[in-house]
């Protein structure tokens, strides 16, 4: 076996290197289905444990609904297990156009074409669509798979401080002489539950002849008034020109996604975008079931009006019991706690309790910015909630941060 | 006697990157990138600022991180293609 020395010592010394900047992520075995409770194994070997779920992204509580599990045992029936083929030459199915159809309608956009993962969407959407005169500004906490696509562009980039509209303003006029600009931005940002101010970025790009993209995957199915995403939420429905999102998160979270925007931005998407060329069909089973989900966030907003009580509630508790809390209103509730260790240990902790909860450290998040990533569920129930808030106001006030705020917590275990 | 080339660096790089408020101040040695100031994607604008604002080219083997890691470093890159600066 050849394995050359210097690439085994580097690799072993990386990996020494995270553990000993407390940085080392584990796993957990989850061996049941994804819901507001789950069974889990940890550590390895470890009696399988019952525990609440705060931190997936199944807002909709649909990752295991009946509903969702027939429509995909249907699928499996009748549409088969795998397509063993790229799209375009025997990988498209009748219910590949239908949830394509479906998503453009639900979305408010004029087409819409599905990929693996929305991280696959992003590595497409930017490289397929513009050139070496054009540009993309983007915002600088945009998501890590929109950063990854931008430089698979040949496009030239730049970006703005995050939410900021002056200098987003500043960089469009800079850009003045490119032949296309493009603005890039979360509709959600997944570390914070930012939300972006949609209509001013949309404002602003047709003052100065912009394109706006955003990856909508942390609010398609459940932002805005009947679920359709930040677009809706900033009432700006058909004036973005480009969503790329996910179906592994609100949308049943098996896996999928789509760039959906502008009828001639995305044939072109079908014509040249290299995870559709080159990457494997989105399975029956998972397409079968995704239109199932669209179907039934488009018939009612129950789902996700409980979602918005469940995250209003969590936050007025956990600010009641004196968390540090980054203020918002989407269900992405950060609890701060700025040291990866404490972030750990909380974590730690609150599974003891029997609340599942992961510390986000770096490089998830930046140096010093360490948290717990709550997440609510319109599959939480109130007295899962209120578990969950006693669970973290016994093991908050064992580590003694309760009422305390950023210097303090900073002062007490630094950075 | 004042940099006046340092002096447009750091001007450029407080505007660009440091949030209002912040309290933030940027040193000759304060770290930019390994600090956290600059993340290596908005590098790109200091790249495009200077080599509008100086009418040089910068080799991305020069553009790097640790080359832009301070002002001084910077201001180093910049009289490597500018030497009159």
């Amino acid at each position: 076996m050849v394995y050359p020395k210097t690439a085994r010592e580097h690799y072993v010394g990386e990996l020494e290197a995270i553990k000993r900047d407390g940085l080392f992520k584990e796993e957990r075995f989850i061996h049941s289905q994804q819901g507001a409770e789950i069974e889990v194994e940890y550590p390895l070997g470890a009696p399988v444990k019952k525990v609440i779920n705060m931190c997936a992204n199944n807002y909709l509580g649909l990752s295991s609904h009946p509903d969702v599990l027939a429509a995909a045992q249907e699928g499996l029936a009748t549409k088969g297990y795998g397509m063993s083929s790229v799209r375009f030459i025997c990988g498209t199915q009748d219910v590949h156009h239908t949830l394509e159809r479906k998503l453009s309608e639900f979305l408010g956009t004029e087409e819409t074409l599905l990929f693996g993962s929305c991280m696959d969407a992003n590595a497409a959407v930017f490289e397929v669509t513009l050139g070496p005169e054009d540009v993309i500004i983007a915002d600088r906490l945009d998501h890590a798979s929109i950063i990854d696509g931008i430089k698979l562009s040949s496009a030239q980039y730049d970006s703005y401080k995050h939410l900021d509209m002056k200098h987003l303003e500043q960089k469009l006029q800079q850009f003045q002489d490119k032949r296309i600009r493009m603005v890039a931005t979360d509709g959600v940002f997944s570390m914070d539950g930012d939300i972006a101010p949609l209509d001013k970025i949309c404002e602003l790009a047709e003052k100065y002849d912009a394109l706006v993209m955003v990856d909508d995957s942390h609010a398609t199915g459940f932002l805005g008034k009947t679920g359709r995403g930040t677009h809706e939420h900033c009432g700006v429905v058909g004036r973005v020109d480009v969503i790329t999102t996910t179906l592994g998160k609100a949308m049943g979270g098996a896996s999928g996604g789509c760039i959906s925007g502008r009828k001639e931005l995305v044939d072109l998407c079908f014509q040249r975008a290299r995870p559709y060329l080159f990457s494997n069909t989105l399975a029956p089973v998972i397409t079968a079931a995704s239109i199932k989900v669209v179907d039934l966030i488009s018939g009612s907003t129950a789902r996700r009006d409980k979602l918005e009580w469940n995250a209003k509630y969590f936050r007025e508790k956990m600010e009641a019991a004196g968390f540090d809390l980054r203020p918002g209103q989407h269900p992405i509730v950060p609890v701060m706690l700025y040291n990866a260790q404490l972030a750990q240990d909380v974590s730690r902790d609150l599974y003891a309790e029997g609340i599942y909860a992961i510390g986000f450290f770096f490089p998830v998040v930046p140096k010093g910015q360490a948290r717990i990533r709550v997440q609510l569920s319109a599959a939480h129930e109130k007295d899962h909630i209120d578990k969950a808030v006693a669970a973290f106001t016994k093991v908050g006030a064992k580590h003694g941060i309760l009422g305390l705020k950023k210097d303090q917590i900073i002062a007490k275990f630094g950075m | 006697m004042g940099d006046a080339l340092k002096d447009k660096i750091r001007e450029y790089v407080t505007n660009e990157y440091v949030e209002e408020g912040s309290g933030v101040e940027i040193g000759d040695e304060t770290p930019l990138i390994s600090g956290g100031i600059v993340d290596s994607f908005s590098m790109v604008s200091l790249k495009l600022f200077l080599e509008n604002q100086y009418k040089i080219k910068i080799p991305d083997a020069d553009a790097s991180a640790e080359a832009f890691d301070s002002v001084n470093r910077i201001a180093l890159v910049v009289r490597k293609f500018a030497p009159k600066v």
